[in-house]
C-alpha cells in the first residue's frame, strides 16, 4: 500500500482525504472495489520498474543526459529529407501551439471548445485555398494515412478493385498503403520515364481499364520531381471513369499546380512542411481534402469542422458536432476506418504559418526552394564522377544523387560526410539499385548559400 | 470570466433568454466570448510578413527564374485566396481563439470519459521540445540517434512490464491507429500460417468503437457481443454462439467503457485461443488499473496503450496523441518496423522481422510523446502509477456515490461496482420532464465546467451521461460537478425551459442541423464566401 | 472481401432511411397532420378482455365498468405538440424559428375533435360519427377521408385492430404514428408511448425523421382469449422513426450504419457460403430486401424457397414445407431465413406459424440465418422472442444467436421463450 504517497501529480493525496472519501463511498479500502478484478487475475508480483517517483528536478537532469548523447541537425548540417523537411519555424507556430488551451483540450463541443474549432476551420480554409480543394479534412494522422484514406474513399465510390500507382514510391508508404488498402486493392504499378523519373503515360494508359478505382500520382515525387504531367494524367484517369488522387507538398503550392487546378478528385499529403519541427519524424498532419460532392463528403473518413446556424439568428457556431456519425463514432464497423484521435494542434499550427506567410509568402517559400535546390543540384552535379541531378526537369527541394562514377556508394559518401559534421542525403541504393549509388538530397529555404557550398565541398573532397 | 463584447449579436442571446427570468438562467459564469471574426474577415490586402531568408544573389543569379521556366501546366495558375494579415494581428486573433477553448487546465475537465483527461505536466513539454528532440531527423544514422534510442527502449521495457508482454512499437498515431495495428498482425498471422479463411473479428458493443472500425478497415468481418442485462459482462454463452471456424480472433476491453470489469475475460481469451483465434486487448481504459492487473496475464497476445491518455501526453485539440502496441513473443515477428533493440552497449533499429507487416505510418511514430510519457512514468515511479490508478478508482466510485442523489438520474448495472468511469443514463429525468442528456450538457456549460461525454454508439444506455474523473481530479472538482448535476436537475423539473435553451451563458448558442447532406455545410472559407455572398 | 464492397456508396439503397416529408430548412411552413382516436380501443384490456374488437366486446367492456384510455393518451400527445411551438415544448429538439405550423384535421367529438379544442388546436372537422357507438368502420371512412384532405402524416390512437383499420383503408400511402392505446399492440406502428409519439412527429415535421416499413400484424381475438395467440402479418405501413443511437445530434447521412440493402448483403454472404443449399425464406421487408439483391421478386408475407438464386415455390405453407423437406436428398442442406417481426421482437410464432416447430427441427438452429437491421434490434431493448406454441422447440431455439445486421456487422442477440 501507498497511502502515504503524496505526489504533485495528484491533488487528493494530501493527508485525510482518502480516508474521508473512502467513508462516503463506504468502503475501508480501495481494494474491496478491486475485488471487481478475479483475484488469479488480480497482479500481485512487483513490476521491474523504479519504485519510488522522482522530483521535477530529478526527472529534468534524467532526460537531458540520455538526450544528451544525441547530435542534433543543430549541430549537423543536414540534407536530410524524404518526407521529414527541415524548413523555418516561425516563432508564432510555436507560440500558439503551446497556448495551454489549444495544447490541453481534447472531446468538449463547440459551446465551450469554440475557439480550437474556428482554428481548425481556418486551417481548412487556407488549406482549400492552397490546394483549390472545397472540403478540408480537419487533420489525419499523417501524409501516408491521409494517402490511405484517400484510397480507401476511392473504393468506396467506384467499387472498383484496381490502384494505379507510379513504381517510383516510397517504399515504406507503399507498405503502409497496402497495409491499409490491401483487402480492397489489387495494385497496378505505372513504370516511369528513366530521364525524368515521371509516369509513363503510355504505360498509363495501357494499365487503365473499368476496373481502376483511381489513379493515384505524387507531386512532387518521392525523388524530388515536378510531376508536370499532372494536368494530362488527370484526362486520362478520367476518361477511363476512374477517379485522380493527387498526394502533395503543401510548400509547394504557391509555385506548382494546386490539385484543384488539374481536377484532381482528391488530395492528400503532410503538413509537416508548414512551420512543424522535424521532431524525430513525430510532428505530422495528415492533409486530406475532396470535391464537395455527396459522394466524396460522405465517405470521407474523418470528421471536419463546418459553420452552422444556432438558435440566434446570424450567430454562426464552428463545430465537428455534425460529422461524427459518418465516421467509425458513429457507424462502428461500417465506417471501415481506423482514424481517431489525429493532430488538430498541429493543424491549428500549420494554420498559423499560412496565415504569417500569406499568399505572397507562400509564393517565396516555393521559389525559394526550388532555386536553392537547382542551385545545390547543378553544384554537386559539377563535381568529378558525381552526377546530381539524375533526373532532368524541374525539382522541387529534393533530388538523386548518383555517386558511382566516382567508386564510392552513398554509404560511404554519407560515413565520411558525417565526419565533417554534414548529414548527407538519405540513401536510396537499397530501395532502388538501378539509380546507382544513389543518394536523396533535400534543399530547403533554410540553408544558405554557404551551407550548400560548404556541402558541395566535402562532396568533392570526400568523393577525390 | 465576463463578457467582452456586449455588443456581438450573439450576447444578446437566444430569444428564450428574453422572457427567462435573469437570475433564474445566471450561474455566477459567463464564458469568454469574443466576437471574433475569421482571418479572411480581417484580411487587409498588401500585408505581408517577412519571416523567410531572402535568395542569396548568387543562388538567384546561377540558376535564375525557376518557377517561371515551369511548363504552364505545372505552374499555379492563381495566387491562392489566403488572408493577409501582420504578425501582431494574427497572435491577437489566435489567443482569443485560445481563450474560447476549455483545455484541461482551464478547469474542471472530468465530463469527458472514455477521454482520460490529466495533468499533462510542463516539464515534459520543455523536455519534448529541446533541440535533442524537436531538431532530429528520423533518418539520422543510429550512431548519432542513441539519447532518443535509449528513451523509447526504456519506455518498451517499462510498457511490457506493465502489459506483461515482450515488445513494443510505437508506430502508431493514436489508439485507432493501435486497433488497426493489432488488426493488420492478426490478419499477417493467420496468412502465415496458411488459414486465410479466418475472416472474422468478434468485438463488443461497450468498448470504443475504433475496435470494430479498424477489423473491418483490415478486412474483417465483425461480431459484436453486447453486455448481459444483469452483470454488464458479455457471457460464455454469447461468445460461443460467435465463435466459428472463421474465427481469427476476439479484440476485447477491460475494463469496459461501462467501468465494468468483465470477471469472465481470462476465459474468453482461452475459448478463442483454443478455437485458433487471437487475442488482442484494447487498454484505452488502462487508468484505473495499472500494476494492478496486466494484458498478458489475461491471455492477450496484444495489447495497445494510448499515451496521450493514461500516459498523460496531452489531447492537443484532439491530437497528436500517440498509440504503443504491445505484443507476445510470438507475435514480435509481425510488428511493424524498426523496433528498437539494445545489444548491451548500444541502441539500434532493426527493420528485419521475417513476418512484419511493415508500416502503418511514417518513421517511428510520435516520438516525442514517448519522450513525455517517459518522463512521466519516470515522475510517478511503479507506487506513483499505482497511486494514480487507486485515486482514479476512488474519484469515480466517490462521484457515483455523489451523483446518484441526483433526482432523474440512474446508473447502468447498478448491482456491479465500477473501476475507471462510469455510464449514468438521465431516461427518468427526460421521461418525467422531457429534459434529455443533450439538453443537460448545454446546461452544464453554463456552469464553467466542461461538458461531458455521452456516450460511444451503439447507445445501449437510453440518455447516457459517461463521465471520468482521473487521478488529476480533487474532491472539490467532483463536489463542483456534482452541484452542477443537482442544480439542472432542479431546473429541469421546476423550469424545464431554461435547459431546453441552453446554453446562455457559453461562447455560442446550439446548433441546428438543418441541411440534407454535408455538401449544404461549409467546411471551407472558399465555400462559405460563394453560398454567403453577403457574409 | 465481398464482391459486393463499395459499390455503390452510402447514399444508395437506403430503404429505412430516406428523408420524411419535412418542410424545407428553415423556412416554416404548415403541415397537415390527420388525427384518428379510437374512443374504444384498449377498453377491453382493463377488464381482462384481451381486446376490444366487435361490438358485443365493447358493450361488455362498457358493462364490465371500463374507461376509454385512448382519449386521454391521445390528449398527452397532442399537448405536447401544441406545445412544440411555444417555449417548453419539444425545443430541446427542436429549436424554436424553425418549428413548421400544424394543420391539424380529424373526426367530430370522441374520435379526435375534443382532445384537439383541449390542447389548443383549431381542428378542421370532417365527417360524421354517430356518438357512443364508434365502429372499425368509422375509423377506416376517417382514414380515407383525411387522407384526402392532405394529411402529411396520420397520428392514431388506438392498437392493432386501429391499426388495421387504418391500413385497410390507405395502406402504405401516408406515413403513420400510432398512440398505444389498445391491449394487443403487437404491431410495429407505434411509438412506445405518447410522449415518444409527439416527439416522432416533430422530428418527422422538421424533416429530421427517416421513415421505414413497420408490421401491421393483429391476433385473432377470439383464438386468443381461448389462450391461442394467432398472430397474422397484414401488411406495412411508413412510420417514421428517429436514430436515437447516434452521437450528438443529426446525422445528414442519407445512409446508415445498418439499412436493409447492408444487411441484404449480409445474408448474401451467408448464401456464398453455403451455395447448395436449399434456402426457405420467411416474410417481411427485410428477407424481401435479400430476394430483391438477388433480382427476385419474394412475396412479402408468405414464405418462398429459393435454390441456386432461383424461386422453385413461393408462397408455402406448413405442409408443403415438410413435403419439400422430406423429398430433398439427404447431401443438400436446408437454410432458413428469418427477420424480425412486429414491435415485441418474434423470431418465430408471431406472423410466420408456416416455420412450424416441426420445420425448424428440420433445418436445425444453426441453419437459420436472422437478418434485422441494428437499429430494429436496439429499438427492442430486450431479447427476440420465440412462441412456436411447443416449448421443447423454444427451449432449443433459446440462447444466444447470430444476427445478420450488415455486410460486414453481426452481433449475438439473446433469444428467450
Amino acid at each position: 500500500m501507498s497511502a502515504g504517497l503524496v505526489h504533485r501529480y495528484i491533488p487528493n493525496t494530501a493527508p485525510g482525504v482518502r480516508e474521508q472519501m473512502l467513508a462516503e463511498i463506504g468502503v475501508g479500502s480501495v481494494d474491496e472495489i478491486y475485488e471487481e478484478i478475479p483475484a488469479e487475475l488480480r497482479f500481485a508480483g512487483r513490476l521491474d520498474l523504479q519504485q519510488e517517483p522522482r522530483s521535477e528536478a530529478d526527472v529534468a537532469r534524467e532526460i537531458t543526459a540520455i538526450l544528451g548523447k544525441n547530435r542534433t541537425t543543430d549541430d549537423l548540417l543536414s540534407f536530410l529529407g524524404a518526407g521529414c523537411w527541415p524548413h523555418y519555424a516561425p516563432a508564432l507556430v510555436a507560440e500558439v501551439m503551446g497556448r495551454s488551451e489549444f495544447l490541453t483540450a481534447y472531446g468538449g463541443i463547440e459551446v465551450n471548445d469554440h475557439g480550437r474549432f474556428l482554428a481548425v476551420f481556418e486551417y481548412q480554409s487556407m488549406m482549400g485555398d492552397l490546394l483549390e480543394m472545397d472540403v478540408v479534412a480537419a487533420a489525419v494522422y499523417d501524409g501516408t494515412t491521409a494517402s490511405g484514406d484517400a484510397i480507401h474513399m476511392a473504393s468506396r465510390i467506384t467499387g472498383r478493385k484496381e490502384l494505379v500507382l507510379p513504381r517510383l514510391m516510397d517504399p515504406d508508404r507503399l507498405s503502409a498503403l497496402l497495409n491499409y488498402n490491401g483487402p480492397w486493392f489489387t495494385p497496378v504499378f505505372v513504370e516511369f520515364d528513366p530521364a525524368t523519373g515521371l509516369m509513363d503515360l503510355a504505360d498509363l494508359t495501357a494499365k487503365l481499364s473499368d476496373r481502376t478505382a483511381a489513379v493515384y500520382l505524387e507531386n512532387p515525387t518521392y525523388l524530388g520531381t515536378v510531376e508536370t504531367q499532372a494536368a494530362e494524367i488527370s484526362r486520362i484517369a478520367h476518361a477511363a471513369g476512374a477517379l485522380l488522387i493527387a498526394h502533395v507538398n503543401p510548400a509547394s503550392l504557391g509555385v506548382l499546380a494546386p490539385p484543384g487546378q488539374y481536377d484532381a478528385d482528391i488530395a492528400c499529403g503532410d503538413g509537416q512542411p508548414l512551420g512543424l519541427p522535424i521532431s524525430c519524424g513525430g510532428a505530422r498532419l495528415g492533409v486530406l481534402a475532396c470535391k464537395n460532392e455527396v459522394r466524396f463528403v460522405h465517405t470521407l473518413p474523418m470528421t471536419m469542422v463546418g459553420i452552422l446556424p444556432t438558435t440566434v439568428p446570424g450567430e454562426r457556431a464552428y463545430t465537428w458536432h455534425a460529422l461524427f456519425d459518418r465516421i467509425f463514432y458513429g457507424e462502428r464497423e461500417a465506417a471501415r476506418s481506423f482514424s481517431g484521435t489525429s493532430s488538430f494542434l498541429n493543424a491549428i499550427g500549420a494554420g498559423v504559418y499560412m496565415a504569417l506567410l500569406g499568399p505572397s509568402g507562400m509564393v517565396d517559400l516555393g521559389t525559394a526552394n526550388m532555386q536553392k535546390a537547382a542551385y545545390a543540384a547543378r553544384r554537386i552535379g559539377g563535381l568529378q564522377g558525381v552526377k546530381a541531378p539524375v533526373f532532368a526537369g524541374p525539382h522541387f527541394n529534393e533530388f538523386v544523387v548518383d555517386f558511382s562514377g566516382t567508386g564510392k556508394s552513398a554509404a560511404e559518401v554519407n560515413a565520411a560526410l558525417l565526419e565533417r559534421g554534414i548529414l548527407g542525403g538519405k540513401d536510396v541504393t537499397k530501395e532502388f539499385p538501378a539509380l546507382g549509388a544513389a543518394a536523396l538530397y533535400c534543399v530547403t529555404e533554410n540553408h544558405t548559400q554557404s551551407e550548400i557550398d560548404r556541402l558541395v565541398d566535402a562532396i568533392g573532397e570526400v568523393t577525390r | 470570466m465576463t463578457t467582452i463584447d456586449p455588443k456581438s449579436p450573439a450576447a444578446e442571446g437566444a430569444p428564450a433568454d428574453r422572457y427567462l427570468e435573469y437570475s433564474a438562467i445566471d450561474t455566477g459564469y459567463r464564458a469568454v466570448r469574443w466576437h471574433e471574426k475569421t482571418l479572411y474577415e480581417q484580411s487587409r490586402p498588401g500585408s505581408t510578413n517577412a519571416i523567410l531568408p531572402a535568395v542569396e544573389k548568387g543562388i538567384v543569379d546561377a540558376v535564375g527564374d525557376v518557377v517561371a521556366a515551369l511548363p504552364a501546366a505545372a505552374r499555379r495558375a492563381r495566387p491562392p485566396e489566403m488572408p493577409e494579415l501582420s504578425e501582431p494581428e494574427i497572435l491577437r486573433h489566435y489567443i482569443r481563439c485560445s481563450q474560447m477553448t476549455y483545455g484541461y487546465d482551464s478547469g474542471n475537465s472530468m465530463g469527458l470519459g472514455t477521454c482520460t483527461m490529466k495533468y499533462s505536466p510542463r516539464i515534459n513539454e520543455q523536455l519534448a521540445a529541446l533541440p535533442e528532440v524537436k531538431a532530429l531527423h528520423p533518418l539520422q544514422p543510429e550512431e548519432t540517434i542513441q539519447g532518443i534510442l535509449e528513451i523509447m527502449y526504456g519506455m518498451r521495457n517499462w510498457l511490457c512490464e506493465l502489459a506483461g508482454m515482450d515488445e513494443v512499437t510505437f508506430q502508431p498515431r493514436g489508439g485507432g491507429h493501435g486497433a488497426f495495428t493489432d488488426a493488420c498482425m492478426i490478419r499477417a498471422y493467420h496468412h502465415a500460417r496458411g488459414e486465410d479463411f479466418r475472416d472474422e473479428i468478434i468485438t463488443c458493443a461497450v468498448s470504443h468503437p475504433c475496435n470494430p472500425a479498424t477489423a473491418s478497415a483490415a478486412g474483417f468481418k465483425v461480431i459484436s457481443l453486447y453486455p448481459d442485462e444483469v452483470t454488464g459482462e458479455l457471457g460464455i454463452d454469447a461468445l460461443r454462439a460467435a465463435i466459428s471456424d472463421r474465427t481469427a480472433g476476439i479484440m476485447m476491453t477491460a475494463p469496459y467503457d461501462t467501468g465494468v470489469f468483465d470477471s469472465q475475460i481470462a476465459e474468453y481469451a482461452r475459448l478463442v485461443h483454443e478455437a485458433g483465434g487471437v487475442v488482442s486487448l484494447d487498454q484505452a481504459n488502462f487508468n484505473g488499473v495499472m500494476t494492478r492487473m496486466r494484458a498478458g496475464d489475461l491471455g492477450a497476445d496484444m495489447v495497445h496503450f494510448n499515451l496521450h491518455k493514461t500516459f498523460s501526453t496531452p489531447h492537443g485539440s484532439y491530437g497528436p496523441g500517440a498509440g504503443a502496441v504491445a505484443v507476445k513473443k510470438a507475435f514480435r515477428d509481425f510488428l511493424p518496423v524498426p523496433v528498437v533493440e539494445f545489444d548491451g552497449s548500444r541502441y539500434h533499429l532493426n527493420s528485419d522481422l521475417s513476418n512484419s507487416i511493415g508500416k502503418v505510418g511514417t518513421f517511428m511514430g510520435m516520438v516525442p510523446n514517448v519522450v513525455k510519457a517517459y518522463a512521466w512514468v519516470l515522475a510517478m515511479g511503479a507506487e506513483g502509477l499505482r497511486e494514480a490508478s487507486e485515486w482514479a478508482v476512488i474519484n469515480n466510485n466517490y462521484l457515483i456515490k455523489k451523483l446518484l442523489e441526483v433526482r432523474g438520474l440512474d446508473i447502468s448495472w447498478p448491482n456491479r461496482r465500477k473501476l475507471q468511469e462510469a455510464r449514468f443514463s438521465l431516461a427518468k429525468l427526460h421521461d418525467e420532464t422531457g429534459v434529455g442528456t443533450l439538453d443537460f450538457n448545454y446546461r452544464l456549460a453554463d456552469f464553467g465546467v466542461q461538458t461531458y461525454f455521452e456516450s460511444h454508439v451503439p447507445r445501449i444506455v437510453p440518455e447516457p451521461v459517461t463521465p471520468e474523473p482521473t487521478e488529476s481530479i480533487s474532491k472539490e472538482d467532483v463536489d463542483q460537478f456534482v452541484a452542477a448535476f443537482h442544480h439542472i436537475s432542479a431546473e429541469a423539473y421546476s423550469n424545464p425551459e431554461i435547459v431546453l435553451t441552453a446554453p446562455h451563458r457559453s461562447i455560442v448558442h446550439r446548433e441546428i442541423h438543418d441541411y440534407e447532406n454535408l455538401t449544404q455545410v461549409p467546411f471551407t472559407w472558399r465555400v462559405w464566401k460563394r453560398t454567403h455572398p453577403d457574409g | 472481401m465481398s464482391e459486393r464492397s463499395g459499390g455503390a456508396g452510402p447514399t444508395a439503397g437506403a430503404a429505412s432511411t430516406e428523408p420524411g416529408g419535412g418542410p424545407d430548412a428553415g423556412v416554416a411552413t404548415r403541415r397537415r397532420i390527420g388525427l384518428i382516436v379510437n374512443p374504444l380501443a384498449g377498453i377491453g384490456g382493463r377488464v381482462g378482455l384481451k381486446g376490444s374488437d366487435g361490438a358485443e366486446t365493447v358493450a361488455l367492456a362498457l358493462a364490465l365498468g371500463a374507461v376509454p384510455m385512448a382519449g386521454a393518451r391521445a390528449a398527452e400527445t397532442l399537448r405536447l405538440l401544441a406545445e412544440g411551438a411555444a417555449p417548453g415544448g419539444l425545443r430541446g429538439h427542436l429549436p424554436g424559428g424553425h418549428s413548421p405550423e400544424i394543420d391539424l384535421a380529424t373526426y367530430p367529438g370522441e374520435m379526435g375533435e375534443v382532445v384537439a379544442r383541449e390542447a389548443g388546436f383549431v381542428p378542421t372537422v370532417l365527417g360524421s360519427i354517430q356518438t357512443g357507438a364508434t365502429t372499425g368502420a368509422d375509423t377506416r371512412q376517417a382514414a380515407e377521408d383525411l387522407l384526402s384532405w392532405g394529411a402529411d402524416l396520420l397520428l392514431f390512437a388506438g392498437g392493432d385492430g386501429t391499426a388495421r383499420d387504418v391500413f385497410a383503408a390507405v395502406g402504405g400511402r401516408v406515413p403513420v404514428v400510432g398512440i398505444p392505446a389498445g391491449v394487443k399492440i403487437h404491431s410495429g406502428v407505434f411509438a412506445v408511448n405518447p410522449r415518444r409519439a409527439a416527439e416522432l412527429v416533430t422530428e418527422f415535421l422538421a424533416g429530421r425523421a427517416g421513415l421505414e416499413d413497420r408490421e401491421v400484424m393483429d391476433i385473432d381475438e377470439d383464438l386468443f382469449r381461448a389462450g391461442i395467440v394467432s398472430a397474422r402479418l397484414f401488411g406495412y405501413m411508413r412510420m417514421p422513426y428517429r436514430r436515437a443511437l447516434v452521437q450528438g445530434a443529426k446525422s445528414g447521412n442519407p445512409g446508415g450504419p445498418s439499412t436493409l440493402r447492408d444487411v441484404a448483403f449480409g445474408v448474401l454472404a451467408e448464401m456464398d457460403r453455403d451455395p447448395g443449399a436449399y434456402w426457405i425464406l420467411g416474410p417481411g421487408t427485410t428477407v424481401k430486401a435479400v430476394a430483391h439483391e438477388l433480382g427476385i421478386e419474394k412475396t412479402l408475407l408468405g414464405v418462398d424457397l429459393l435454390h441456386r438464386g432461383r424461386l422453385v415455390a413461393v408462397d408455402v405453407n406448413e405442409a408443403q414445407l415438410l413435403a419439400f423437406l422430406a423429398r430433398k436428398p439427404e447431401s443438400v442442406r436446408a437454410r432458413l431465413v428469418v427477420t424480425v417481426i412486429g414491435g415485441q421482437g418474434y423470431l418465430f410464432g408471431r406472423g410466420n406459424q408456416q416455420l412450424s416447430p416441426a420445420v425448424i427441427r428440420a433445418v436445425g438452429r444453426e441453419g437459420v440465418v436472422v437478418a434485422a437491421t441494428l437499429d430494429k434490434l436496439h429499438a427492442l431493448g430486450g431479447p427476440l422472442l420465440v412462441d412456436t406454441g411447443d416449448a421443447e422447440c423454444d427451449a432449443y431455439l433459446s440462447g444466444h444467436i447470430k444476427v445478420v445486421t450488415g455486410e460486414v456487422d453481426r452481433v449475438v442477440w439473446r433469444v428467450t421463450a
